[in-house]
């Protein structure tokens, strides 16, 4: 087909989203270089004095980061498990599957941060539901939101219940569209399911895993609602993201340059990690 | 074994439907409280536990002044800003995902997959790193604090999805069906609109679904970028929520702004269980 109309076709959605997007890295990346805060908001060079401070002086950042790693993870592991087995469950005829998918799925059509609203509620340490029949059962009350290390748990749960429906979304669909073949051959083999799971589903899944874990990562890395409205970063700085802590220090502190030397540090970190994490499970789940 | 497999199938089902479900029958059941049965002990099942009373529903479409809580302004805004920026990336998104599957480009290094992996990585961008300049970029346009600025901002969150799932779904619809209809005399235009187009429904619904869902969700953004003229509905409801609201009407507000997007939720069913959706989100 001819040169010209490919063009017409693409640049309207490209120009777009370069339009909308060229000023504020250029932004972020020329003030990162500068030392706008709230005493001096101007646009002066002060240099790589930010970058500087960020990799000598800066634990909190690399904590956040590593915390955020940590958060990241363990939820997408949990999610994939999870969502696979449910999509697994479902994926073949039961009793009311129809009724069970919509169910799995409604979580991620929710709100985050109104859903976290009332996980709040719900884990309350004297009013919440959880602590309550808890203690009907003899437990002490538990510290849902105001212990350091099980405020952690609490932001897991609140996360998994809200995005283990999109690893399920994705995985069931990939689940639906494997070709019949592969299936009639282990059964006439005379495979057991545990069996043909390992030799069949998984296998034939992988690419398709390796795709829902990887977007999955992707959004995950950006929590920051359920964190906000969960526990504020709390207690002290127990459950602080990196998204969270350049949240305080640009726009509560207006340490704006510190700030965007923060984001870019962040966003460059994002794409390599998850560049060698998409590299790494490509190699370690397809094999052959 | 057959039998034990089936038991712990249906247990595990039965316990995480019990999960997902259990924050909603906390907050319908909270919602119809009053003080009393909300700050003496942790109550569950009206009639039986309390006395249940309507007033954090009727607060809702109270005005402020008279004690009410403001939701509705929010709840239709937030429809403005989801439709509008999900309309633009669809329109948008749709164009350049047929681009990248009919045509070969090539400029330098650039191909096709780098440039539908450029749309596509614009998810990876973390909300915070464009928060910033957005808010000094707005501010200085003096479109902080607007719906334009919001759905300007949103199209960048949604135009990749539209983007990643329209290219799968066009890459299934048979080239042979373009080109049939090049030869019966139609313009490379022509030949999109009349003929592959209306054989993308079903791809050009999932995708709206997918960015009605991002964008109606989204709280980062809304929440930098408005303060006080223009408030969406996750930002109405996080700020009810730091402000003193009372948790019978906090939880009304809360079922009341998720209860939409529910409805998604049978409809992606419905294109999983035909079987639609499948290549679409591979």
């Amino acid at each position: 087909m001819n040169f010209k109309h490919k063009f017409v076709f693409l640049f309207p959605g490209l120009f777009v989203l370069i339009g909308i997007l060229i000023f504020p890295i250029i932004f972020t990346i020329r003030l990162s270089l500068s030392g706008w805060n709230s005493y001096t908001p101007e646009m002066n060079f002060i240099g790589i004095t930010n970058y500087i401070r960020l990799f000598t002086d800066d634990p909190r950042f690399w904590e956040s980061f590593f915390r955020l790693s940590f958060l990241s993870v363990t939820t997408v592991i949990l999610q994939y498990v999870i969502g696979f087995a449910l999509a697994l469950m479902v994926w073949r005829e039961i009793k009311f599957k129809r009724f069970f998918r919509v169910i799995f799925l409604i979580p991620m059509m929710t709100t985050p941060v109104i859903m976290t609203v009332i996980w709040r509620t719900f884990f309350h340490e004297s009013l919440g539901p959880v602590n309550d029949l808890l203690g009907n059962i003899g437990i002490k009350p538990i510290l849902w939101l105001s212990d350091p290390v099980i405020a952690k748990f609490t932001v897991i749960i609140v996360e998994v219940w809200q995005w283990t429906p999109f690893m399920f979304l994705l995985l069931l669909a990939g689940l639906l569209s494997l070709p019949k073949e592969p299936f009639l051959a282990a059964a006439i083999d005379g495979a057991s399911p545990f069996r043909k799971f390992v030799y069949v589903t998984f296998p034939l899944m992988a690419p398709i895993s390796i795709g829902a874990i990887i977007i999955r990562l992707i959004e995950a890395s950006k929590i920051m609602d359920t964190v906000f409205v969960l526990t504020s970063g709390g207690p002290g700085t127990a459950t602080e993201t990196s998204s969270f802590y350049i949240y305080i220090k640009g726009l509560r502190e207006f340490q704006m340059g510190y700030a965007a030397t923060l984001s870019f540090t962040y966003l460059v970190i994002m794409i390599i990690s998850l560049t060698i994490i998409a590299k790494v499970l490509t190699k370690l789940m397809i094999k052959e | 074994m057959h039998k034990l497999y089936t038991f712990l199938k249906y247990t595990f089902i039965t316990l995480w439907t019990v999960f997902i479900v259990a924050p909603f029958l906390w907050a319908i059941s909270t919602s119809f409280k009053d003080f009393q049965s909300v700050n003496s002990k942790v109550t569950y099942i009206p009639w039986l536990d309390f006395e249940p009373t309507l007033e954090g529903w009727r607060v809702l479409v109270k005005s402020p002044a008279r004690g009410g809580v403001d939701i509705v302004e929010p709840y239709f805004n937030s429809i403005f800003v989801t439709c509008t920026a999900s309309l633009i990336s669809i329109i948008l998104g749709t164009l350049a995902a047929y681009a990248l599957s009919r045509f070969t480009f090539k400029a330098g290094f650039v191909r096709n997959n780098d440039i539908t992996f450029f749309f596509i990585s614009q998810r990876i961008m973390p909300p915070i790193v464009l928060s910033i300049p957005f808010f000094i970029f707005l501010s200085t346009i003096g479109l902080l604090d607007s719906l334009l600025g919001l759905v300007v901002v949103y199209i960048v969150l949604l135009m990749p999805i539209a983007v990643w799932i329209m290219v799968d779904f066009f890459n299934r619809v048979p080239k042979e069906l373009d080109e049939t209809a090049l030869i019966d005399g139609c313009n490379p235009y022509q030949a999109f609109y009349k003929v592959v187009l209306p054989n993308s429904i079903p791809g050009l619904i999932v995708a709206g679904m997918f960015c009605i869902i991002f964008g109606w969700i989204d709280f980062f953004f809304a929440f930098i970028l408005t303060f006080t003229e223009v408030q969406l509905l996750p930002v109405k409801v996080v700020a009810l929520n730091s402000s003193i609201t009372p948790w019978w009407s906090l939880s009304a507000s809360a079922l009341i702004s998720v209860a939409p997007l529910i409805i998604v939720a049978f409809v992606v069913e419905r294109y999983l269980s035909k079987g639609n959706l499948s290549g679409a989100l591979k």
